[in-house]
């Protein structure tokens, strides 16, 4: 029984530089989020006086959170993030899952050459195109519109990219077996190759969201209007505008903004960086 | 493997009409065609054709000007700095941000004991909006209020102006680029570890690489030799492309210290709407992001099979 004991406790000792180093390390990387929580509560006063204390000697949360709430409509930048995301990953989906099957499973002229494509779409950053798309949107009165902020992304190469080697791996007997059941290839998608591709897909939607969540360069292009800011744009107005140094606010902005996805990230921790990094490629 | 598929593709391909599968084939991949060639195929030429003509957004007309935006930009100061930038940025972030990475990725699978709790901590910046973070760094790094001045105040060190001075403004970017890089750099480097096999460490150490020194020498880093291309790629094309620390923080300043080529298109194009000129700055960022590309697949691949 001592013997035990003392073996845990040695390996803990071998093991405290490692964990210290470690500690001190994230302690550096998580400062911006202490200070960020801890200004988001404090009175201007103590922003400007004590910097180096985290805790607020008087707490000023409500109004700090009130401010924000009241003069910049953060909910409703929430609300056109949300919806600009999922309306992206709707399309993203419905666009390239049956396109990755139909290169995985289907023999057809052509399939070389459209794989040749993908791979060189690959290849282009998303800034590329961005001149003529705006060019083309001013044209077409879409401006400021939610269409502006979703029609570029609906096509996403790497998803493709990303399904058709998920569906490769899945085997010929299933979708054969299906075949003779009478279904056609539209149905075998979404019934059965689909069903199938979860894994892939919730990976892909993670970083599709994340992507475009956190995105500042387009919907900068495109959105002039206050009532169509994402989230992103939203803070970079509050912050060039009307904010000037007026950090409580500043920073209680920065955390609702910011608070959806580290909240999702961390009920679903494995998940995102399984997402994320599976699929680094464009990230 | 080739031939299998080959085969298996043939065999079925004998028992069903080839017409129907091609038809279903094409019909499946149509709205992507659609989407990909208006949205990226179609712009992307047009922006490679706007580069060779006079363009502004409100502007009726405009004329094919050849190669002279081209030869403009040789000769423009404000797209000399920013190229200038860029390349120290990339330098700087790049390999520190690979360095860190791979220096937590190590640590953090020495062990298993707080891996979950220290694989989060440092992943958090990736899953940031980067917008909001940077406010928070603005107030890290403000010259008279901030904590980073502060402690070096205490400490009785030099306390620059990060974000608002020639010298300092690009560099303080690039921490801020290094941090938020360096958790995903991580991520990607611990895939790599865990798919090195466990025997090939006690085979080295029964070959005489006794110390652990000499195990992460001969085995892990040559092992690790094609997540670190991947890694190298994904950092270098995420630094070129830094938009947002710029467009939050500094606007390129001060006196275009900070100023990234990202932010320069952004500029050219859509404030001052010189689409053509913008367009043929986006040519030449193109063209160094696929040469940088081929560039490292090339390099790094040797040195991975003969290094």
């Amino acid at each position: 029984m001592d013997d035990r004991i003392s073996k845990t406790l040695k390996s803990w000792l071998r093991d405290t530089p490692r964990l210290a180093l470690l500690a001190a390390l994230a302690v550096v990387f998580l400062l911006p989020y202490a200070w960020m929580l801890a200004v988001s509560v404090k009175p201007k006063s103590e922003v400007f006086s004590a910097a180096l204390s985290l805790w607020p000697a008087t707490w000023h949360a409500a109004e700090n959170y009130g401010q924000v709430l009241r003069e910049v409509p953060v909910l409703r930048y929430l609300w056109n993030g949300a919806v600009v995301c999922a309306l992206i990953l709707a399309f993203q989906l419905a666009f390239a899952l049956p396109a990755g099957y139909a290169l995985a499973k289907l023999r057809f002229r052509g399939s070389r050459t459209l794989f040749a494509f993908v791979m060189l779409g690959l290849l282009v950053p998303a800034h590329v195109p961005a001149i003529a798309l705006y060019i083309a949107f001013a044209n077409a009165k879409l401006l400021n519109t939610y269409t502006a902020l979703v029609a570029p992304f609906t096509i996403s190469v790497f998803a493709i990219f990303l399904f058709r080697q998920f569906f490769k791996a899945l085997p010929d007997d299933l979708i054969n077996a299906a075949r003779i059941d009478g279904m056609n290839e539209a149905s075998i998608v979404w019934r059965v190759a689909v069903p199938n591709a979860w894994p892939a897909a919730t990976a892909f939607a993670i970083f599709s969201v994340v992507a475009h969540w956190s995105d500042l360069f387009w919907p900068l292009i495109v959105i002039t209007k206050g009532d169509l800011y994402t989230p992103a744009l939203g803070v970079l107005r509050f912050h060039s505008q009307e904010a000037g140094d007026d950090y409580g606010a500043l920073m209680a902005a920065a955390t609702l903004t910011m608070a959806p996805l580290v909240a999702a990230f961390l009920v679903a921790q494995r998940r995102f960086i399984e997402g994320i990094t599976m699929t680094g490629i464009k990230g | 493997m080739a031939d299998a598929a080959i085969h298996r593709v043939a065999a079925t391909a004998a028992v069903r009409a080839p017409i129907g599968e091609a038809a279903a084939a094409w019909l499946l991949t149509a709205p992507a065609i659609v989407a990909f060639v208006l949205m990226l195929l179609v712009p992307t030429i047009a922006v490679c054709l706007l580069a060779l003509t006079d363009f502004e957004l409100g502007v009726p007309t405009f004329q094919f000007v050849g190669l002279d935006n081209f030869a403009e930009l040789m000769r423009d100061r404000n797209f000399a700095i920013p190229v200038r930038n860029t390349a120290f940025f990339v330098a700087l972030v790049a390999p520190l941000s690979i360095l860190m990475g791979l220096v937590l990725a190590l640590l953090i699978e020495a062990n298993p004991r707080g891996r979950t709790f220290f694989r989060a901590a440092f992943f958090l910046p990736v899953v940031s909006l980067m917008v909001a973070m940077a406010t928070a760094w603005q107030y890290l790094l403000h010259p008279t209020i901030g904590p980073v001045n502060a402690i070096l105040r205490d400490l009785g060190l030099a306390t620059p102006n990060w974000l608002g001075s020639s010298e300092w403004a690009l560099i303080s970017i690039g921490l801020i680029s290094i941090w938020e890089n360096a958790g995903f750099n991580m991520v990607l480097i611990m895939a790599g570890l865990t798919a090195i096999p466990r025997e090939l460490y006690a085979a080295a150490e029964i070959d005489g690489a006794r110390s652990a020194w000499a195990r992460l020498r001969l085995v892990t880093w040559p092992l690790l030799g094609p997540t670190m291309l991947f890694v190298v790629l994904i950092t270098t094309i995420r630094a070129i492309r830094t938009f947002d620390t710029v467009a939050a923080l500094t606007q390129g300043g001060p006196n275009k210290a900070s100023e990234l080529i990202v932010y320069t298109i952004y500029r050219e194009g859509f404030t001052y709407l010189r689409m053509g000129y913008a367009s043929a700055m986006t040519v030449v960022f193109l063209a160094v992001v696929l040469g940088l590309m081929a560039l490292q697949t090339r390099l790094i691949e040797r040195r991975t099979h003969y290094g």
